[in-house]
């Protein structure tokens, strides 16, 4: 059935519902969710709220009473590491682990029911696309997709005004751009939430989440740990999120990677100005010995300006898994993937292989994620 | 016997002083002081300094400097002395102030940073992460900025 308007309900009301009692009267928005509760077998779903956006006139009035859960809380964008505290980091991991048989399938819950996702897609991508597709999905949303090919943006649309496209279509943005800035260019444009997916050499915060709920999940811990980040630490947004979140926790951090693809100075000086404890070298064979993690990553060949500066370090790590015969049994072999040769697959069916379940983790993880950025407070169990 | 004078004193305008030896043609740079189309213009380089060792001074006549225009300063002068002169004297005293971010007055000079699309219409603004050593990054892609370079990418 057709559900009126809020605000007309008393002239034009077709269906008997009973008029709001006026001793109740203060209670104002529990009112309407027993009116909406009563008529019909409707049930009013759980949508997250922003009142700025709302009073933007782009959601109708049902929407700003049903919500049930924190209204005007969240709708917070997620460009760095920065952009959260340790608390809020341990507590969005957390909020991951309750959701992992939602992730799986296990249980529906849609956290998210009525709400889209705009997945804006600039550059290549095969999981981070699809995890968050995934997870928006699995908590009963819907996703827009939209990529450079095949829209506006091939015809010369600046990224503002395809950015204001999206603030009309969607409650949440997800976006990964090659150009370093363009997530944070994103959310000064918009009013709708911003996760930042990866923004060229810059940084990749909601994989760093992930990367950090697989170490939790394989070593119970984020502090004290022995870390190894190998392989193109210049380019690789990855491990510039990465080593700004394990400093916060008390990592022992080591970076490995030739001299040409050294993590830029004024990341590993940020590192040090913080409190990390962190070493650079060149030489892998030997970390691997009392490492707990080892983040393998790809030498990205689309970032070097110059194809033969590639062409020096391509393939110059390759670990297989006779070489982690001295790693500690705990020890666990990450990567973001794509992989090209810097991991055999050899490894794959070692104990140490965790990229593929790292590679799950963005379901959970950014699931919970979008629930935090769009104020949805996920119940302490879910699905019970 | 007194110092003669190096330059004449100015019946109205700008007096930049201590400007750290060298960076003056930095500074109106940064003033967007078009040399072949501005007020008459004095400056002087190198010259000795009590205070700061060597120095260099600018007097820019008839043109009252706005403390927009002088905030820019801090980036490569953040110990510039500045008056306003008005009939010889001096009418008021200005201070140079670096805020947070500035926000339109230089723009970002990594070349795959978003702002270099000129078509791109927000602002363009670095965020000043720390004052001693001067460190400015941009405020969209977080790369620290060369304090020599910016005055070339003055807006």
């Amino acid at each position: 059935m057709t559900i009126p308007p809020l605000g007309s309900e008393c002239e034009n009301q077709s269906t008997s519902v009973p008029p709001p009692q006026k001793e109740t009267r203060t209670g104002v928005r529990e009112i309407i969710i027993d009116w909406a509760a009563r008529i019909s077998d409707f049930k009013p779903t759980v949508i997250g709220f922003d009142p700025n956006r709302a009073s933007r006139g782009t959601r109708n009035t049902y929407d700003r009473y049903a919500s049930g859960f924190d209204e005007g809380k969240g709708m917070s964008d997620l460009i760095t590491m920065d952009d959260l505290t340790n608390e809020e980091i341990i507590d969005i991991l957390d909020t991951a682990e309750k959701l992992l048989p939602v992730a799986r399938g296990e249980v529906y819950a849609p956290l998210l029911q009525g709400k889209v996702l705009g997945n804006l897609f600039f550059e290549n991508s095969t999981r981070t696309r699809m995890s968050f597709e995934a997870a928006m999905k699995r908590l009963g949303g819907d996703v827009l997709n939209l990529s450079s090919v095949g829209s506006s943006v091939a015809k010369g649309e600046t990224l503002y005004d395809t950015m204001q496209m999206v603030d009309g279509y969607s409650d949440i943005a997800v976006i990964r751009h090659p150009k370093q800035g363009a997530a944070q260019y994103s959310a000064d444009a918009v009013d709708i939430p911003v996760l930042n997916a990866g923004d060229g050499a810059g940084n990749h915060p909601t994989q760093t989440m992930l990367d950090l709920f697989t170490i939790r999940q394989a070593h119970g811990t984020l502090e004290g740990l022995n870390i190894v980040l190998v392989g193109d630490l210049r380019y690789g947004r990855t491990t510039h999120s990465l080593s700004h979140a394990l400093v916060r926790f008390g990592t022992k951090l080591t970076l490995v990677s030739p001299e040409s693809l050294n993590m830029p100075e004024e990341i590993v000086g940020d590192l040090r100005t913080h409190g990390g404890d962190v070493t650079e070298s060149d030489d892998l064979p030997s970390m691997i010995p009392e490492a707990d993690v080892i983040y393998m990553t790809r030498i990205q060949k689309e970032r070097f300006p110059d194809e033969d500066e590639y062409a020096k370090v391509a393939g110059i790590y390759k670990m297989t898994a006779d070489d982690l015969k001295v790693a500690k049994k705990t020890m666990i072999v990450m990567h973001p993937l794509p992989r090209v040769d810097e991991i055999d697959a050899s490894v794959d069916v070692t104990g140490h292989a965790h990229y593929f379940k790292q590679a799950f983790n963005g379901v959970p993880t950014r699931m919970a994620l979008l629930c935090r950025s769009l104020g949805v407070k996920v119940p302490k169990k879910v699905g019970a | 016997m007194s110092e003669m004078r190096r330059v004449t004193a100015i019946c109205n305008g700008t007096v930049v002083d201590h400007i750290p030896a060298g960076k003056s043609l930095q500074v109106m740079q940064m003033l967007r002081i078009n040399v072949g189309r501005s007020n008459p213009i004095s400056l002087v380089m190198n010259v000795p300094s009590g205070k700061v060792g060597r120095k260099d001074v600018l007097k820019i006549e008839d043109r009252e400097l706005t403390q927009e225009e002088l905030d820019r300063l801090a980036l490569i002068a953040p110990n510039a002395s500045v008056a306003i002169i008005r009939n010889y004297g001096v009418a008021e005293k200005r201070q140079i102030e670096l805020g947070n971010e500035l926000v339109n007055i230089a723009s970002c000079s990594f070349w795959n940073c978003i702002t270099q699309n000129s078509r791109e219409p927000l602002p363009h603004k670095l965020r000043v992460v720390s004052t001693e050593p001067l460190d400015v990054r941009c405020s969209y892609c977080g790369r620290s900025q060369d304090i020599d370079e910016l005055a070339d990418s003055i807006l």
